[in-house]
């Protein structure tokens, strides 16, 4: 039930945005968040969108992972 | 965005593996993790995350399934509601096939019942406007991430005059319940997976007073299978050096004050109140009800219909396994008579309950 999708924002219409996810679209509500724009990446919970993909925080963890990676070699 | 492989290669899955075994190679007790929310429960099960884990780290699981916490009071109050002539049910799917005491939605379904499964709160609004004659009775079961979508809807529907749309509120809060397990002496967690959604909603700094007052560590955690391992990586870093702060492993969704907007809508629409956690029991200040403002949508107060008494099932185990007390295996019921087709428990019902996911992905 609480099962969230991360969805990019193809157009927006009032209150309303048009996502799209691997070619599945689905409407959601924007009455939770400000200034949500064409291009963001929101995540949608049971038809509204709950929050925005903060890209540089994205950039952050993956960058750990990539850190851990380069620590290379046998168990540290 | 970068792209879900992203969070789940491999190689760095291992290099977790390894640097987790080498952490606490030299412990002799366990640290205990408990991963608070369903969706947690069910990934882990999924990538098989529990058995790949070094001996010294133990998984349990909590009491974050919105379904499996609902008590069996609730679904009888929706079944009784359902028999009314007058009424129509609008659900999210998974509560439709929760045993009652002597019957199920899907049953009452088959047997006349009007009972719609809905993706979002709003599509319960549009069948509340198309069928003017009946009430449309929307099951308001969930944690603080589908809270707001039941203030939004019931927001609009105010404000449209829709006075055919009512809910059955049995919404809960999650760090309460959490503070209740950290007092079981019985559990002996070390440390949170604290959920992910309802953090995107209620901010890492609700946890606070956990790591603070009680020297309980927590890590807000994605739910792809590296946000977990790295979400483990952080809490046993904390454990080992006996720090306890909240850490925000998924912080490219969740901020420490959360969505403002969204906490702003549950101010506006409920109040909070004690709650009944099957499982857990009464635990004050853990749920919410609707403030008095919206208390004509409140299905239970507006609609009033005899429920019958209640009749547990007995031999589930679901209270124990809610509060991570014991494993689905050992329920005795567990692969013989509990199955998904013919659940005895929540547990067993639900996409995110344990007993599901261990019949789905264990082995
Ligand atoms: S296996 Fe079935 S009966 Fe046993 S605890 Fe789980 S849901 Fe209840």
């Amino acid at each position: 039930m609480c099962l969230g999708v991360p969805m990019l924002v193809m157009s927006i219409e009032g209150d309303v945005a048009r996502c799209e996810i691997d070619g599945v679209q689905r409407e959601a509500s924007l009455m939770m968040l400000d200034d949500v724009r064409v291009g963001d990446f929101v995540l949608i919970h049971a038809g509204f969108a709950i929050e925005k993909l903060d890209p540089a925080q994205a950039e952050e963890t993956v960058s750990m992972f990539r850190a851990i990676l380069a620590e290379g070699g046998g168990p540290t | 965005m970068i792209s879900d492989n992203a969070y789940r290669d491999p190689q760095v899955a291992r290099r977790y593996l390894d640097k987790l075994a080498s952490l606490t190679a030299g412990l002799t007790t366990p640290i205990t993790l408990m991963e608070v929310c369903g969706t947690h429960t069910m990934a882990i099960y999924q990538h098989g995350i529990r058995s790949l884990l070094p001996p010294a780290i133990r998984l349990v699981s909590g009491p974050g399934c919105p379904v499996c916490v609902t008590p069996l009071s609730y679904i009888d109050r929706a079944i009784a509601l359902v028999r009314r002539p007058d009424t129509l049910i609008a659900t999210f799917g998974d509560m439709v096939r929760v045993p009652g005491s002597s019957s199920s939605l899907i049953h009452e379904q088959a047997t006349g019942g009007q009972v719609r499964i809905v993706y979002s709160t709003l599509d319960a609004l549009v069948l509340a406007r198309k069928n003017p004659d009946k009430k449309v009775i929307f099951l308001g079961v969930g944690f603080e991430t589908t809270a707001p979508t039941i203030a939004g809807a019931l927001i609009a529907a105010r404000r449209e005059g829709l006075n055919n749309f009512f809910v059955l509120c049995a919404h809960k809060t999650m760090p309460v319940p959490m503070a209740a397990l950290t007092a079981d002496p019985q559990l002996n967690i070390d440390g949170y997976l604290c959920p992910a959604h309802v953090s995107a909603i209620i901010g890492a700094n609700a946890y606070r007073f956990l790591a603070e007052d009680r020297g309980i560590p927590c890590v807000v955690t994605g739910f792809e299978p590296l946000d977990i391992l790295q979400g483990i990586d952080m809490a046993i870093a904390q454990i080992l050096s006996g720090q306890a702060r909240v850490d925000i492993q998924y912080c490219r969704f969740v901020k420490p004050e959360g969505n403002l907007k969204a906490q702003h809508l549950l101010k506006e629409v409920f109040e909070p109140c004690d709650a009944e956690w099957r499982g857990l029991g009464n635990i004050p200040a853990s749920g919410l009800r609707l403030a008095p403002a919206f208390e004509a949508f409140d299905a239970e107060k507006a609609l009033p219909v005899a429920v019958e008494p209640l009749r547990e099932h007995t031999g589930c185990r679901c209270g124990e396994i809610l509060k991570g007390q014991i494993a689905p295996r050992q329920c005795p019921l567990f692969r013989t008579v509990c199955t998904p087709e013919n659940p005895v428990g929540a547990c067993m019902v639900s996409s995110e309950g344990t007993c599901a996911a261990e019949y789905k992905y264990g082995d």
